[in-house]
Order: C-alpha cells, then sequence, then structure tokens
C-alpha cells in the first residue's frame, strides 16, 4: 500500500480508537465538568478522524469513504498504536492514557503544520488548536491528581508505570515513517521525541511523580496491524451496527 | 418565487439571516464561518469553514445555507469547506458578540490570534484565564468551573456576585 495512505491511516485510526474510548465514558464520568470534558474531546478526535480518513480514502480511490474505512475494517487492518487501545480502566489510567497521547499529538501536530503536502498541514492546523486545549486539560489533571492525595498520587504512578511501555511506539519508526519524513510529510522523530520527553518530564515533577525510563522497553504492533486483545471488543461495539445491518443509513 | 440572479452582496444579506442552529441569536456571517460567496458560472458557491472539526452543527449549518438560498429563488449552489486559515473568534462580529452576550453567553474577550497566547500555552501557568464579565449581571467576579460546556465551543463559569452559572463562548 501506497506509504502515505497508511501514514493517512495511522493519524485517523489513532484519533478513531481513542475517540471511541472515551464515548464509552459519556455519563460515567467522575464528575459532571470531566463527562463534558472527555466527551468534548471525544467529539474533537472524531472530527480529526473524518478528514483523515476522507483523505485516506481519497487517495486510495477504491471508493472507501470515511465511513467504509472506520465500519469495514478489521482488527488487523487498524493502523493505530497500542497505547490508544488500552482500556479505560480507572480515572488515573484514563488521565495518563490521554497525558501521554496528547503531548505527542500535540507536537506531532505542530510538526505537521509545517508539511509538503497541504492537505495534511491544513488537517494538523485545525487539529493542532483543538489538542492544545486537550493537553492543557491533561497536564492540569496529572499534576491535580499526581499531587493530590496519597490514594490519587499511589494510582496516578501505578497507571504511569503499568502504561510507559505503551508511550513509545510512535516514536519507532518503520518503513513508511521514514518515507514520509523523506518526502518532508512528515517531522523526523528526534525532535519529537525530545519535545515530548521535555513536557512530560516537566509535568511529572510538577506532579509529584516518578518518570519511568525514557530508554525502558517500549511495546509495538499496533502500527502495523498486530492489535492487542483489546481493540477486537473496541471494534465488536463500534461497528456492530453495520456488521448487522451492512449499508444501513440514518 | 421566480428564480432570478442575485448579486453577491444579496447572498451574502441573505446568508445574515440564517442562524446557528444551536445558537439561533447569532447568523452564521456573525459568526464568522462563511468565508467567501462567489459565482461559477451561474451557480453560487459559499464557502464554510469549520468550528471545530467535530462540530456536529455543521451539516445542519450546510443544509440551512442551502435551503435559504433555495428559497431565495438561487437554484445552483455549492457548498465548500475550507480548512486553512482555520476558523477563529477573532472573525465572529461585533453584532454577533454583543447578540451572544445578550442571550446569555459571554462573548470571547481575547484576540486569538495572537497565536502565542494559544499556541505557548501548554506550560503549566503560560496561560492565563481571561477576565470573563458574567453576561447576567456585568460583574467581572467570575470564576471558571468547567473548560469543556455543553459545547465544544464553550467553557462553563460561574458569577461570584450574582451566583449564576454562564456559558463563555472561548476564545479560539
Amino acid at each position: 500500500m501506497d506509504a502515505k495512505i497508511e501514514y493517512l491511516l495511522r493519524q485517523g485510526d489513532n484519533a478513531l480508537i481513542l475517540s471511541q474510548q472515551l464515548s464509552q465514558l459519556c455519563g460515567k464520568g467522575p464528575a459532571l465538568e470531566e463527562d463534558m470534558a472527555l466527551t468534548n474531546v471525544a467529539l474533537d478526535l472524531l472530527g480529526q478522524t473524518r478528514m483523515w480518513l476522507t483523505y485516506a480514502g481519497e487517495l486510495e480511490g477504491q471508493g472507501r469513504d470515511e465511513d467504509k474505512l472506520a465500519f469495514h475494517r478489521d482488527a488487523h487492518d487498524y493502523r493505530n498504536v497500542l497505547l490508544v487501545e488500552q482500556p479505560n480502566g480507572s480515572y488515573a489510567e484514563t488521565m495518563v492514557r490521554q497525558f501521554l497521547f496528547d503531548t505527542w499529538h500535540y507536537f506531532m501536530m505542530q510538526g505537521l503544520l509545517k508539511s509538503n503536502d497541504p492537505r495534511i498541514a491544513e488537517i494538523a492546523e485545525k487539529s493542532f488548536k483543538e489538542v492544545t486545549y486537550h493537553l492543557r486539560r491533561s497536564g492540569d489533571l496529572v499534576v491535580r491528581l499526581g499531587d493530590g492525595s496519597d490514594v490519587s498520587h499511589r494510582k496516578m504512578q501505578t497507571a504511569l508505570d503499568d502504561l510507559w511501555m505503551y508511550s513509545g511506539e510512535v516514536f519507532i519508526y518503520d518503513a513508511v515513517d521514514n518515507a514520509m519524513v523523506e518526502q518532508g510529510i512528515a517531522p523526523p522523530v528526534d525532535g519529537l521525541r525530545a519535545a515530548f520527553l521535555e513536557h512530560v518530564s516537566e509535568i511529572l515533577a510538577e506532579a509529584t511523580l516518578a518518570m519511568p525510563s525514557p530508554d525502558a522497553w517500549m511495546q509495538r504492533g499496533g502500527k502495523a496491524g498486530r492489535h492487542s486483545e483489546h481493540l477486537g471488543f473496541i471494534l465488536a461495539e463500534m461497528q456492530f451496527l453495520q456488521r448487522a445491518y451492512p449499508g444501513a443509513e440514518w | 418565487m421566480m428564480p432570478h440572479a442575485a448579486t453577491v452582496e444579496q447572498v451574502w444579506s441573505w446568508l445574515g439571516e440564517v442562524p446557528d442552529p444551536e445558537i439561533p441569536v447569532i447568523s452564521v456571517v456573525d459568526l464568522g464561518i462563511v468565508r467567501d460567496v462567489a459565482y461559477e458560472g451561474d451557480e453560487v458557491v459559499v464557502t464554510i469553514t469549520p468550528t471545530y472539526s467535530g462540530c456536529p452543527a455543521m451539516q445542519v449549518i450546510s443544509e440551512a445555507v442551502t435551503d435559504a438560498l433555495h428559497a431565495h429563488g438561487l437554484e445552483k449552489v455549492k457548498l465548500v469547506s475550507r480548512l486553512s486559515p482555520a476558523w477563529t473568534t477573532d472573525w465572529m462580529s461585533e453584532t454577533g458578540k454583543a447578540a451572544l452576550k445578550g442571550y446569555g453567553i459571554a462573548p470571547p474577550v481575547q484576540q486569538a490570534i495572537d497565536i502565542s497566547g494559544l499556541r505557548g500555552g501548554v506550560k503549566r501557568g503560560a496561560f492565563v484565564e481571561p477576565e470573563v464579565t458574567c453576561p447576567n449581571c456585568g460583574s467581572k467576579h467570575t470564576q471558571l468551573t468547567s473548560q469543556f460546556g455543553s459545547t465544544p465551543c464553550k467553557a462553563l463559569y460561574k458569577c461570584l456576585d450574582c451566583r449564576e452559572p454562564f456559558d463563555y463562548f472561548k476564545c479560539h
């Protein structure tokens, strides 16, 4: 498959799967304000998904639009990183997952603003403003919960230690990523990873949380379609309607 | 109504009567999402930019714009979506801001286009919440309750004087 299409699917699938996960918390947030924030972030991510997948489908030229790509692909055709498919778990896990993703997402969109593919640069410009809010909020919450009570601190540290091994996959560049960098479409990994680590370490320090080693062994596989069992369950719910009633429309 | 050609200015003024579906006191023109009106042959092309990429109102707005122009006798209407430059609350008209306030929603108080405020703002402490005036009693003695409100474009505030909660249309 064309590297750029593959790359667009990765962007779109990351946003889509995290959006779906956050949507599952609608009505279940620990406080009304959190509930609204989670669903608003989910909505932003869903909007971004549409822009990425629409572009991927157009480039592919096989008649697959955003909906076909979202609802008619099975787990092994999904290209999201393993981080976003990790379970919502406790609120500490939800927020650590969000913070790690938001930090990468923020610097990634910032890098894509300079993409020499104008359509990608436009999508990044639109997304970047939204992601700024997401990261500001998740950083605030990491500090509040990390530097909170003994219980919240302990839960945050455990969540961080458990999820850390999923934070590195976005920085393990493969042939697709490297092709995008060479073509001037995507930012190189070094600056991106340095910016990520700097922001994460600043926030974690203020949150009184111990940062795991950046050189720790990292999980990988999602970008190549090798997923954890969690993705199957997420898709089973998300795709149910189109699987049961193919082609159904509102 | 008989079909007739309309000037671009006329089309703009008709669009100025199309309300935002979620905040009906403000028109799509006052909201700043109509970026261009032009003719391509006998087809009128309206360029719209989305507020937030996931905003569910965008489809309704597209249909409302098309319906309004059809009702004014324009048969061929095309809607184009433009992402860049990304929509900003700076494009909201003063009329629109006044209408928001009258409706009980505090309008955006800063220039968002000063990107430094927004983009430098992921460092803790670098972003200072703006001073928002209560749309009910006019007090500046207000406090952020939630960064997100009933829609992505709004935050929740409360007035510490009249004690009323209210929506604030965020700078974006």
